[in-house]
């Protein structure tokens, strides 16, 4: 049992050190030889992985953040408070890794502050800025709590608990809006994206999706760490959640079917060549067949249907977002994209980092309930008295 | 002030390359063969449908790229040429990807890379002078004034060899209109024009939605505010209930109910 234990670690150890090494070979790569050296991009594809999938998938697998802090602060729903400090975290980790993901992306990565004093209003990108600037320092302030309780600093935790509600409305604000700016991005190039892609109502669309895609994220999370810190999932919660993303989801569906009416995008939707076929992917994978398993009582409450109907949402979610960002632009440019191994590997170690990182937080700080722990006795940290009374047993803990 | 412009005839261009010589010159370039623009070529001459079409960038009269680029590093000048100043250029490219006609280009093998497109040597028109390459052609297929002598020149060309043109100006309306304005002999589309473009200026699209967000902020807010207010008012309201009924049950004979207090 402990050779096994041992066994398994290692071999996920080995893989991150290969990732490691991989990414940081095309990271100097990356900044002694150019973009040109380390990337496919190319004058008829400036906008590539970095940004179909590090940008735009980043900042909306981290909406579980912004989605269960407004549950718990804005509308008091104190039953999702079990998983509001690993989707919190999920989340800051998830801005700082974009913006990581920016710094290898941007041309002029030292220059990256600019946008602070040299203003464009009109330019989406200049919003964008602002507004995953100012999200991340308030997850930042959202997260920090963790930090005071581990170091017992009671002041700035009262601060905090003052400022927490102005604060996560702040949040929510920033994060609707530079969610749906992301899908503003594209208005500018109405000829250019292929039209099953493009609408006027990218950005609520892109706010949908990411509303629905936050929970699932936090979903999958749960079940991740369950297995690696031996932990109970919070099943109750999840289905819960399970159902904000098929509200979601469905008010999405709606706006994917206007846009076929409105459009008359007929033709397009039932013309069956690469985008055709990659865009009913999309729509059934991603969006169908997780509403019908989060609709029915039976898939939507236990472990497997939630576990799966949260990672079509992921797996749609990627492909929608890849789909805008990288096939239909391919489609107007005629040129061929495939990411090079550089610009994968050093997604991948920004992924592993992220990983890594959520693993420390988890170890040092507390982002889990303590009493969920199910592999250590909570004897250990508390004086625990049992009172059994009839069938049920109570736990009371007394410190 | 009047925009100034450069008003590109078709049916005249021999395809000598002068003007492609000259502006490489203009800006320390290799000459080079290959006829596409790139980043050490702001301006050539394609062959499409054996006509000669120089290209160039189209200095549009409400720039795409201006509009997107975030810290202002593209900007309209008062004389028309759209300029570059790679010193704000933070790299993001999203000008090559909004760009509706995909002018700029991009350094890709440097570590300092810039965006590179055509300025109309705004140096020069601003000393009184013309862009290198209309001084370099020798067939007056590129010519330099501001809009309004462009479009007379194009009609008086109309008028005297009508059956040389299409006839039609490209660049009055696309995408808002450009300072680049093109004659032809067939359909802009035949010599590799888009032609699905709006006529409204592109960059009305993102300020639709660009321009709603300080009301979404003040609304959004409000409405966040009002629905913390309210639910956490109906949180107090259940913990005293609970509270309440706790205490009831803890001292039966002290009843203190609502239900008897309203008898």
């Amino acid at each position: 049992m402990t050779l096994l234990k041992a066994h398994r670690i290692s071999f996920w150890t080995i893989v991150f050190w290969i990732i490691m090494a991989l990414g940081l070979t095309a990271t100097v790569i990356r900044f002694t030889q150019g973009l040109g050296a380390a990337t496919h991009l190319s004058d008829k594809f400036p906008w590539g992985f970095w940004i179909g999938f590090d940008v735009l998938c980043g900042v909306g697998l981290a909406a579980g953040g912004f989605v269960v802090a407004a549950a718990v602060y804005i509308f008091n729903l104190d039953y999702y408070k079990p998983i509001l400090r690993p989707a919190v975290l999920t989340a800051f980790l998830g801005y700082v890794l974009v913006m990581v993901a920016l710094f290898f992306d941007l041309g002029r990565p030292w220059q990256f502050w600019h946008p602070m004093v040299m203003w464009n209003p009109h330019s989406v990108m200049f919003e964008v800025f602002w507004c995953v600037m100012f999200y991340t320092t308030v997850l930042a302030l959202e997260f920090s709590p963790l930090v005071f309780e581990r170091f017992k600093l009671e002041k700035p935790q009262k601060v905090l608990h003052a400022i927490i509600v102005p604060l996560v409305i702040l949040g929510v604000i920033l994060s609707s809006l530079h969610q749906s700016s992301l899908g503003s991005l594209y208005l500018i190039v109405p000829e250019k994206v292929y039209p099953l892609w493009y609408s006027s109502n990218l950005p609520y669309l892109f706010f949908l999706t990411a509303i629905a895609v936050g929970p699932a994220m936090v979903t999958i999370e749960s079940f991740l760490s369950s297995r690696a810190f031996k932990r109970e999932i919070e099943l109750p919660i999840l289905a819960k959640l399970g159902k904000v993303t098929a509200v979601a989801l469905s008010v999405y569906l709606v706006l994917k079917i206007e846009d076929i009416v409105n459009d008359n995008l007929w033709s397009y939707v039932f013309t069956f060549n690469l985008e055709g076929s990659l865009y009913w992917a999309e729509i059934i994978l991603g969006a169908v067949v997780p509403i019908i398993l989060l609709s029915y009582k039976k898939t939507s409450s236990n472990k497997k249907g939630l576990f799966y109907s949260a990672l079509f949402v992921v797996l749609g979610f990627i492909l929608n977002r890849m789909n805008l960002s990288v096939t239909s632009i391919e489609h107007y440019t005629g040129a061929h994209y495939f990411p090079s191994w550089m610009e994968i590997s050093i997604t991948l170690m920004i992924v592993a980092v992220g990983f890594a990182a959520f693993r420390m937080a988890v170890k040092y700080l507390p982002v889990f309930p303590e009493e969920k722990k199910s592999d250590e006795p909570l004897s250990k940290t508390f004086d625990v008295v049992e009172f059994i009374d009839g069938k049920h047993a109570q736990t009371a803990v007394l410190n | 002030m009047q925009h100034y412009g450069i008003l590109i005839d078709t049916t005249l261009c021999i395809g000598c390359y002068a003007c492609e010589e000259a502006c490489a010159n203009r800006w320390g370039f290799p000459q080079s063969d290959v006829h596409e623009l790139s980043s050490t070529k702001n301006t050539t001459v394609l062959t499409v449908n054996d006509t000669y079409v120089p290209r160039m960038c189209m200095h549009c009269e409400v720039p795409t790229c201006a509009s997107v680029c975030p810290v202002g590093a593209l900007q309209k000048s008062k004389e028309g040429p759209v300029t570059y100043d790679v010193s704000k250029c933070i790299g993001c490219r999203y000008c090559m990807q909004a760009c509706p006609f995909d002018v700029p280009k991009y350094q890709w093998n440097s570590t300092n890379p810039k965006v590179t497109k055509c300025d109309m040597c705004h140096d020069r028109i601003a000393l009184g002078g013309k862009p290198a390459c209309v001084e370099a052609c020798p067939a007056e297929a590129r010519v330099f004034g501001t809009l309004e002598e462009l479009k007379k020149i194009a009609e008086n060309r109309f008028a005297q060899n009508p059956s040389n043109y299409f006839p039609q100006i490209y660049g009055i309306k696309e995408a808002g209109g450009t300072s680049i304005l093109y004659l032809a002999s067939k359909p802009f589309a035949e010599i590799g024009l888009k032609g699905n473009l709006p006529d409204h200026p592109l960059p009305s699209l993102t300020w639709a939605v660009m321009s709603k967000i300080p009301n979404y902020v003040f609304w959004g807010g409000t409405l966040l505010g009002g629905i913390y207010w309210i639910t956490n008012r109906r949180k107090e309201v259940r913990e005293f209930e609970a509270k309440l009924e706790q205490m009831e049950h803890e001292n039966p004979s002290r009843r203190i109910s609502n239900h008897e207090q309203e008898n």
